[in-house]
């Protein structure tokens, strides 16, 4: 056991061999100690990183990163669907496929205005930012809406995560649920004085929150 | 749109790319490409080499940023070990080390960028400082392991040194290091406060 934990460092240094490497692996997952000190030397260790020399990448990589990245994300609209197909085409078959693809363009326009909205509140630099306490992020109020960034995974299993917008003295209002953290847009709009909150609740919502908030941001 | 981010916390731009914004992943790039190809050419000493192990590295970063877990490390550790571990696994795959791998060799440095890179140089000059506080065997065992790639038992082998003398070197330096680097951040914060 005790020989484990002293691979802690050349763990954090990548100087295990791949077996080595598996073995303190299976160790880590249980060993909260040395889940704590492998924390503290990666840290130490990724200092390294930025004493390793000056050097340029070149113009092109980035570029070829960001094509790669784009030609793989599994989300991605593929914007010709929303093309209809020639009316003469139409069968019966076909014709209750183009009604279905027109409701999906729908939800998924819904979702890009939503997409885009998020961004022009994140991008604002007019708007007002708010750091979160409880939990790492930002609330992020601007003309054109409010965006809430919450560092955290995934709610837990049948949980979901609620915003609220909570008045100086006054009742907690639902402004929205989401399953992961990231940013989301907010429903409605916070004034000054209110605190927006997030609460874990069961899935799908609740009217008002019945857990503690795990963050919370009061605007000034 | 991607400087227009450069508000946000890394840990808020790494939640951003976990949810496919590909703005974000470029704000990840301009934050931490530098750093990590001068990282990736270091141990890898192929420019080509250091490209595709940067390249690996952001793709992980843009796949399994939902993975990520803030309350575990910062989002900078997170990336650059991505960087370093795709590095080491190709050095160890393609046997380029040198037996020099404690030379770097500077490339020259591109106009623009400028305040990124001064602050790359503070950083840079401020973990070669607490490197060389280090007693040499500690700091040789952490520059062999970290920019050579090589492991604890070809460390142990290369030195002529057995096993547990490496390990106990290598953990603390390492060890020693922070302490340093920690010290360092706690006089900066009370000389500005």
């Amino acid at each position: 056991m005790d020989e484990l934990h002293e691979l802690t460092a050349a763990y954090a240094l990548d100087a295990l061999d791949a077996d080595g490497q598996r073995v303190y692996e299976q160790h880590l997952a249980g060993c909260e100690r040395c889940q704590e000190e492998l924390a503290a030397l990666s840290d130490a260790a990724t200092a390294l990183a930025y004493a390793a020399g000056e050097a340029t990448p070149p113009a092109e990589l980035r570029g070829r990163i960001l094509d790669a990245a784009s030609a793989e994300r599994t989300n991605v609209v593929p914007l010709r669907l929303r093309r209809r197909p020639p009316l003469q085409a139409l069968s019966a078959v076909a014709a209750c496929l183009v009604v279905g693809l027109g409701i999906w363009n729908v939800t998924l326009q819904h979702r890009l205005d939503h997409r885009s909205a998020l961004g022009a509140v994140l991008a604002d630099p007019g708007a007002q930012r708010v750091a979160l306490s409880g939990a790492a992020g930002e609330v992020v109020v601007s003309q054109k809406g409010a965006a809430l960034v919450l560092d955290r995974g995934a709610a837990p299993a049948q949980k979901t995560y609620e915003a609220w917008l909570i008045p100086a003295g006054g009742d907690p209002i639902p402004a929205g649920t989401f399953d992961r953290g990231g940013a989301v847009l907010l429903h409605g709009k916070p004034s000054a004085g209110m605190t927006v909150a997030v609460t874990i609740e069961r899935h799908g919502g609740v009217d008002a929150p019945t857990t503690e908030p795990i963050a919370t941001a009061k605007l000034a | 749109m991607a400087r227009e981010l450069a508000h946000l916390s890394d840990e808020a731009v790494l939640a951003l790319v976990a949810r496919s914004e590909e703005p974000a992943l470029a704000e990840i790039y301009d934050r931490f490409g530098a750093v990590a190809y001068g990282l990736a050419l270091r141990v890898l000493r192929d420019e080509g080499l250091a490209q595709d192990a940067v390249q690996d590295a952001f793709l992980t970063v843009w796949r399994t940023a939902r993975t990520f877990a803030a309350e575990r490390g910062a989002a900078r550790t997170w990336i650059l070990t991505l960087v370093h571990r795709r590095a080491v696994d190709l050095v160890r795959r393609e046997q380029r080390r040198r037996t020099d791998p404690l030379e770097s060799a500077p490339e020259p440095v591109a106009a623009e960028q400028t305040d990124q890179l001064a602050w790359l140089r503070f950083e840079r000059e401020r973990v070669q400082a607490a490197l060389r506080k280090l007693p040499d065997q500690q700091r040789e065992a952490l520059e062999l392991a970290y920019y050579g790639g090589f492991s604890q038992s070809q460390l142990a082998e290369r030195l002529g040194e057995p096993l547990g003398t490496i390990k106990s070197r290598m953990h603390t330096g390492l060890a020693r290091l922070r302490e340093l680097l920690e010290a360092e951040d706690t006089q900066w914060t009370s000389s500005t406060s």
